[in-house]
């Protein structure tokens, strides 16, 4: 039993270090402290424990970007991934989640075939959560979201993984291959390891849009549909009142005497 | 000229800065408190590859550089001095294997010290050889294919949880310097044990102990270097000794520093937060050009002893200029910590006690001050 596995993985504004422009509110992104987006780390770690469990399975790890997330996948390298690839290239400039998903699934039909793709929840700086979800729907495969516990099934076709929703959790078996978004939740990443750092020949290739298989038109800003009206953080709901008294008829009085406050009877 | 880590030591960087503020400063403080040797901060630091950073992978080592190896141990210190003294007096028995050692001497202790399976520790200093470490009293005397070592070593850091020692004695009285050679000795040997552990001002959690050889054998082969040669095996691996303690003391001197800078900034007095009072601002303005200055001499002496260059002053320098610095920054700092520096609800005395020692051992700042005076006189 082995598994291919493949992360992948975004480099985001390191938002503890990022300044914001006083003036225009976004933020400062042109020299900013990067680093990996926190969920793809968790992905990655999901993948390397496979890796440590199963023999010979392999870790690869795409990304898509400015040569600069060089920098990103060569931790990844250094965490233990096997191979990584980057998908650079001008002409995927401003590509939105629809078009990043039609990047990410050329270059990894190139890259080979997965019986597994792990990907982070959702980018710390765009939020949407939609490429990895995309990415399942064109390769037509099955998905799993927010995934936040996983073991692979003794007959190593089928996960078993774990979502949670507000008010408890799923448990859904997938057979691979498969694509699963990951939360958190899911593990603790691992360090790199110094020895891995000082590889001679770390298994790094950076692919412009053609090595990738991608065709420029249905890349790029061009190819972006989405269209930003407005970003907002969700409004709060309101957070509930707990009543406690010393005995059972107490909390009765102290709720009964709420309720009265607001004129709710 | 490059003033930039390249990207891999900028990753050993991040990669042991996110360790050590994950497992290794949690506990720094019960650490001290409790006088307790962190075996699990070893056991960790060894997953990582952390116990052999310098060496090449052949013999087990993470295939890194001398800069790599002070920019770990500077990060480790900002966490934990103590921890940060383990891998370095474990580098004093790693690097003169490496160097000295025979073909069969690198293959049998090299890959077990190296992936940290076992301790390392190094042993001049005697009750009657500190600076004057030429005045070995140890003998090693030749009993036909066994090497009997009598005599007592002190103030051997890793000595209470060590398994391989490098330890100097006189083989031939004599010729003074020229007489000493070095050995390797193992936990376990008959006659060798382990004296008394020093109750310490600083860097508490670390194993400062007496040795005591009493007709100790060992076999012949354990003479590391040629006969007579211990001083300049001894000499050479205090050069670069002194690089890992001078980044020792920057990583305490620039946590202290930091945690200043946050201090500051939120502590009023006189309706304002400390951070905006010239005659503070100007003494961290000079901390700071300090601390920077200290940084450069390290990696300075280190690029050269990557580049295998001589490095003997530099060393020195580096260490000098680091120590003194970690001791004036530490002061300060608790100084503008003013009551709450004083107590141990907050990290800055132990920082302040931990930067004694860094003017003290691996060569007293008045040593370093004899090795660069004879370098430039």
């Amino acid at each position: 039993m082995t598994f291919r596995v493949l992360v992948c993985a975004k480099q985001v504004p390191d938002t503890e270090k990022i300044k914001i422009d006083p003036k225009t509110g976004s933020l400062q992104r042109h020299g900013a402290p990067v680093k990996m987006n926190p969920d793809d780390a968790h992905a990655l770690e999901a993948a390397l424990a496979i890796k440590d469990a199963v023999k010979d399975t392999t870790v690869s790890v795409l990304s898509m970007g400015p040569r600069q997330a060089e920098d990103m996948l060569f931790e990844c390298l250094a965490m233990g991934a096997d191979h990584a690839v980057l998908v650079s290239d001008k002409a995927l400039a401003e590509s939105d989640t629809y078009a990043t998903s039609y990047v990410l699934t050329c270059a990894l039909q190139k890259m080979g075939a997965f019986d597994l793709i792990l990907c982070g929840s959702k980018a710390q700086d765009g939020e949407t959560g939609q490429v990895g979800p995309e990415v399942a729907g064109r390769l037509g495969i099955p998905q799993v979201s927010f995934v936040d516990q996983m073991e692979v099934e003794p007959d190593g076709r089928h996960l078993l993984v774990r979502r949670p929703y507000r008010r408890g959790h799923e448990m859904v078996r997938v057979k691979m291959p498969c694509l699963l978004t990951v939360s958190g939740a899911l593990n603790v990443p691992r360090f790199m390891s110094i020895p891995r750092i000082f590889e001679e020949n770390p298994d790094l290739c950076v692919w412009d849009a053609v090595q990738a298989g991608v065709d420029p038109e249905k890349a790029g800003l061009q190819a972006s549909p989405t269209r930003v009206i407005d970003s907002f953080a969700p409004e709060k709901g309101g957070a509930g009142v707990m009543i406690k008294g010393d005995s059972e008829q107490e909390t009765a009085a102290l709720l009964l005497a709420q309720l009265k406050k607001i004129h709710a009877i | 000229m490059d003033f930039q880590l390249n990207r891999r030591q900028q990753l050993v960087r991040k990669m042991v800065r996110a360790f050590a503020d994950r497992e290794v400063r949690p506990h720094a403080a019960e650490v001290d408190a409790n006088h307790r040797f962190p075996v699990e901060n070893v056991e960790k630091m060894a997953a990582y590859g952390m116990m052999g950073i310098p060496f090449p992978k052949t013999y087990g080592g993470a295939g890194g550089d001398y800069i790599s190896y002070a920019v770990a141990i500077e990060e480790l210190s900002r966490a934990c001095a103590t921890t940060g003294v383990i891998c370095a007096a474990h580098t004093l028995c790693t690097w003169p294997i490496y160097t000295y050692g025979t073909e069969q001497q690198r293959r049998h202790y090299l890959p077990d010290l190296l992936a940290g399976r076992k301790l390392g520790a190094f042993a001049l200093t005697e009750p009657n050889a500190g600076t004057d470490a030429a005045r070995q009293q140890t003998k090693a005397v030749l009993d036909g294919d066994a090497w009997v070592l009598n005599g007592a070593k002190t103030f051997i850091t890793n000595g209470g949880y060590a398994d391989v020692f490098l330890v100097m004695a006189m083989t031939d009285k004599s010729k003074g310097n020229h007489g000493i050679t070095s050995f390797l000795v193992e936990k376990g040997d008959p006659g060798f044990s382990i004296g008394k552990t020093d109750i310490k001002m600083g860097v508490c959690g670390s194993s400062m102990t007496d040795l005591v050889f009493h007709n100790c054998r060992i076999p012949k082969d354990r003479m590391l270097g040629e006969l007579g040669k211990g001083f300049k095996v001894a000499m050479s691996t205090l050069d670069g000794g002194r690089i890992g303690i001078a980044a020792q003391a920057i990583g305490i001197a620039r946590e202290a520093f930091d945690q200043t800078v946050s201090y500051l900034r939120s502590r009023k007095q006189f309706g304002r937060p400390l951070a905006k009072m010239e005659a503070l601002q100007f003494e961290m303005a000079e901390m700071a050009t300090q601390i920077e200055a200290a940084q450069l001499l390290i990696y300075k002496a280190a690029d050269r002893k990557d580049k295998g260059l001589s490095h003997t002053k530099e060393a020195s320098m580096a260490k000098l200029f680091a120590s003194e610095t970690a001791m004036h920054v530490t002061t300060k700092c608790v100084q503008f910590h003013g009551g709450y520096g004083y107590t141990k609800e907050f990290p800055i005395e132990r920082m302040m006690r931990d930067a004694k020692v860094t003017e003290i051992y691996e060569g007293t700042s008045e040593v370093q001050k004899m090795v660069i005076a004879a370098a430039v006189l």
